[in-house]
């Protein structure tokens, strides 16, 4: 699953049996930072988030497992949950290296 | 399935009912010496892992099915293990 943030919405008229009725919208993939991270995607929106609102998707065959009723769509980015609050250290904080040798971490 | 550090925690409200009650962590994918960093995703917690931990994440929506008991789940990422060492012999 990954952050991304809404920037609008998407119309379409003619769509793939299945598919009427889900809400499109245009959202921004995010890092942790909430840096844009790639371009602009258009996400099949279940949890009625607006413009600008901070939210969490997933992609691949799951997304279109998040759909409400059919949930064998041609959906492959799916927005699944709206953020309210996210907490992250850092970068400086943690080691993501794996360095050769034994590395005991707990 | 991939190494990772837990750097963060997120809060949903509203969200697909197959999120809820479930812990959503913020996983940075571990890399070898030299490698660029990966990008970041957002995991489902099933150990009880917390900021900090090293933890072992299962990418893969069928595993993840299975872990949650949840046939048709929209979850791709589950954490599966808290990693205690690690050795790399090159």
């Amino acid at each position: 699953m990954i952050f991304g943030q809404v920037h609008g919405t998407a119309v379409c008229t003619i769509k793939y049996a299945g598919t009427e009725g889900l809400k499109l919208l245009v959202v921004q993939p995010l890092n942790k930072k909430l840096e844009p991270i790639g371009a602009l995607q258009v996400a099949v929106d279940v949890v009625d988030a607006g413009i600008g609102d901070l939210c969490m998707m997933v992609r691949s065959r799951e997304a279109a497992l998040a759909m409400p009723e059919i949930t064998f769509v041609p959906v492959d980015l799916a927005l699944v949950g709206i953020i309210d609050e996210l907490i992250v250290r850092p970068d400086g904080d943690f080691d993501y290296t794996l360095r050769s040798g034994i590395t005991h971490y707990s | 399935m991939i190494l990772g550090k837990v750097v963060g925690a997120v809060v949903t409200t509203l969200s697909h009912p197959h999120f809820d009650n479930r812990r959503l962590l913020v996983v940075q994918p571990m890399v070898g010496e030299g490698e660029e960093s990966e990008d970041e995703f957002i995991a489902v917690d099933h150990t009880h892992a917390g900021i900090g931990d090293t933890v072992l994440v299962n990418r893969e929506g069928n595993g993840a099915r299975q872990v949650l008991n949840l046939p048709d789940g929209c979850i791709i990422s589950v954490i599966v293990g808290i990693v205690d060492s690690v050795e790399i012999i090159e």
